[in-house]
């Protein structure tokens, strides 16, 4: 048996576990396990390639390994659960930066005398590699730049974005094509780089921070496909695959996402072409202020409790002391229950892992379209830091900007507790309806001091 | 043929990974994506060919260069969903 085939053998065995290991995924109990699992496929895989005899100079590999294992290691560990958007995005940039990278060292190191036709496909393979590499990179630097507030997180719109966009596009086929038929000539694959970085800065920067979920999501998926086109253009099937696999993730996340605020993917990104829509209705009515002593005594005698957690818990860093009050309301015998809207956080499933680390229970987390059917038999429902999600307007007000969005439908509960900081509107700055109902008490102050206050109650 | 044969494994790996990751709940989306941060690292595999081959230095410089942002991905990606996974836990056993 030839080394060759011995690797290539060892790549089916890492491709076997990483289809494995995602498959444990499916469930939190085993998805731990499936991690590892994953990691050994990895293990695996370098291992088997840093035997490959092609591999002569063992120290730049290790500088190179230990360096980025030492820095990915203490980001790891040091990184706060409230800013996993944050690094999921630059992690993001850093695959598709990796993918150029790979992809320039590819045709740095090819014979270009000659056009063959493999050649072709792998200068085309290579084409897409700068590309989405280029575009993941700097895509995912200005979403991580957003979202840690070192660029503003409104979008950046100016005139002749939309023609700065179709000229991109134009010019990515026209030096692609020269890239493919001239490839000796070395400014072609420069245009080709700069084309792919300038692309991804231009098309991230005009979207907002409210729809930075789709932009990660979509990213992830981005930096999956860079892999795995540099895996077409080096001929590595396992980077192919595993590319895929994570191209594919991103794609779905990205789906779920869109489908949560109901809209088309081209609308998102798109969305700093469109003008602002107009508010249709107005709405009329009285907020009811409930003070924290009065709604102690609601919740004393309530046998149901929803809450429904927005990223203003987050931002309140009022998880522990939600978790606190679930404590004593289950021990007062009351069951309590979460509802988790799939566009609540910065990224998909970002509340469900914030709530993890206060140690709620996955079980008792549940999704929009589980607890909707059985709103009414909540006696409760504690709206904690969200607005949009649970805003009737969706359902109600055909001129609203959020109309058709599916939403947690808190206002059929028997009561709503909405703890705001102020009467405002959301982070889409959409008003919202809920705030008037009849059965609706809002209870202002910071989400933190609320819940404390709350508890405070319980312990007199 | 092997272009063939390589379109071949774009076809049904894309095919395996939407049906995988359809099967993922939605509490599990954020430790999938770091996972993923983690999986896109394969990147390393390619890299370390690249900067280990006896060639030009600048395709040394830019392979060493992947190499070093792969591991990132890979040592940071899967030592973070690690330490998030281990966050969920079921009602009784806490």
């Amino acid at each position: 048996m030839t080394i060759e085939t011995l690797i290539n053998l060892a790549y089916v065995i890492a491709a076997g576990l990483f289809i494995f290991g995602l498959k444990l995924l499916s469930h939190p109990s085993t998805a731990r396990k499936g991690n590892s699992v994953s990691a050994i496929g990895m293990f695996v895989a370098v291992v088997v390639t840093l035997l490959d005899q092609q591999i002569i100079s063992y120290h730049y590999i290790f500088i190179g390994i230990l360096i980025g294992g030492l820095y990915g290691a203490w980001k790891a560990r040091s990184v706060q659960m409230t800013q996993m958007p944050e690094m999921v995005s630059l992690f993001n940039g850093f695959g598709g930066a990796a993918s150029l990278l790979l992809g320039w060292a590819t045709v740095n190191g090819m014979d270009t005398s000659s056009t063959t036709y493999n050649q072709v496909f792998v200068f085309l393979t290579v084409l897409l590699t700068l590309l989405i590499g280029g575009i993941t990179f700097s895509g995912s630097i200005v979403a991580w730049g957003k979202l840690s507030g070192k660029l503003s997180s409104k979008a950046f719109i100016f005139t002749g974005l939309r023609e700065l966009s179709i000229l991109h596009l134009v010019a990515m086929v026209a030096v692609g094509y020269l890239f493919v038929t001239q490839p000796s000539n070395e400014i072609w694959l420069y245009c080709i780089i700069a084309l792919g970085l300038s692309f991804g800065l231009w098309a991230t920067i005009s979207i907002g921070g409210a729809d930075m979920p789709v932009v990660i999501a979509l990213l992830n998926s981005y930096s999956g496909i860079a892999a795995s086109a540099a895996g077409l253009a080096v001929g590595n099937t396992i980077l192919i695959v595993t590319g895929l696999l994570v191209g594919a993730s991103g794609l779905i996340l990205t789906n779920i996402m869109c489908k949560a605020m109901n809209r088309s993917l081209m609308n998102v990104l798109l969305s700093g072409f469109a003008k602002p829509i107009e508010q249709g209705e107005v709405i009329t009515g009285e907020i009811k202020v409930l003070s924290p002593q009065d709604a102690f005594y609601v919740l004393e005698a309530a046998q149901a409790v929803l809450v429904v957690p927005g990223y203003g818990m987050a931002v309140a860093q009022a998880q522990h002391a939600v978790r606190e009050l679930h404590t004593l309301l289950e021990e007062n015998g009351c069951t309590v229950d979460y509802a988790i809207h799939a566009v609540a956080g910065r990224m998909p499933g970002h509340m469900n892992v914030l709530l993890a680390e206060a140690d709620v229970p996955y079980d008792q987390l549940y999704e929009m379209d589980d607890v909707n059917p059985r709103m009414e038999n909540y006696d409760v429902v504690i709206v904690i830091g969200a607005n949009d999600v649970v805003n009737p307007a969706a359902k109600e007000m055909k001129g609203s900007p959020i109309y058709g969005m599916p939403v947690i439908e808190a206002h059929r509960a028997k009561t709503v507790f909405v703890l705001k900081r102020s009467a405002n509107a959301g982070f889409a700055g959409v008003d919202n309806p809920l705030f008037f109902k009849d059965n609706t008490r809002m209870i202002l102050g910071d989400a933190k001091e609320t819940i404390n206050g709350l508890i405070r109650e319980f312990g007199d | 043929m092997e272009t063939i044969y390589l379109l071949f494994i774009v076809l049904l790996a894309a095919f395996l990974g939407f049906e995988l990751i359809r099967k993922v709940p939605a509490t599990l989306h954020t430790p999938l994506m770091s996972g993923s941060n983690a999986i896109s690292g394969i990147t390393l595999v390619g890299a370390l060919v690249s900067s280990g081959s006896d060639n030009s230095t600048l395709t040394t410089i830019l392979g060493t260069a992947a190499v070093t942002l792969a591991s990132i991905n890979v040592i940071g990606g899967y030592l973070v969903t690690d330490r998030m996974l281990s966050m969920f836990k079921k009602k009784d056993s806490n």
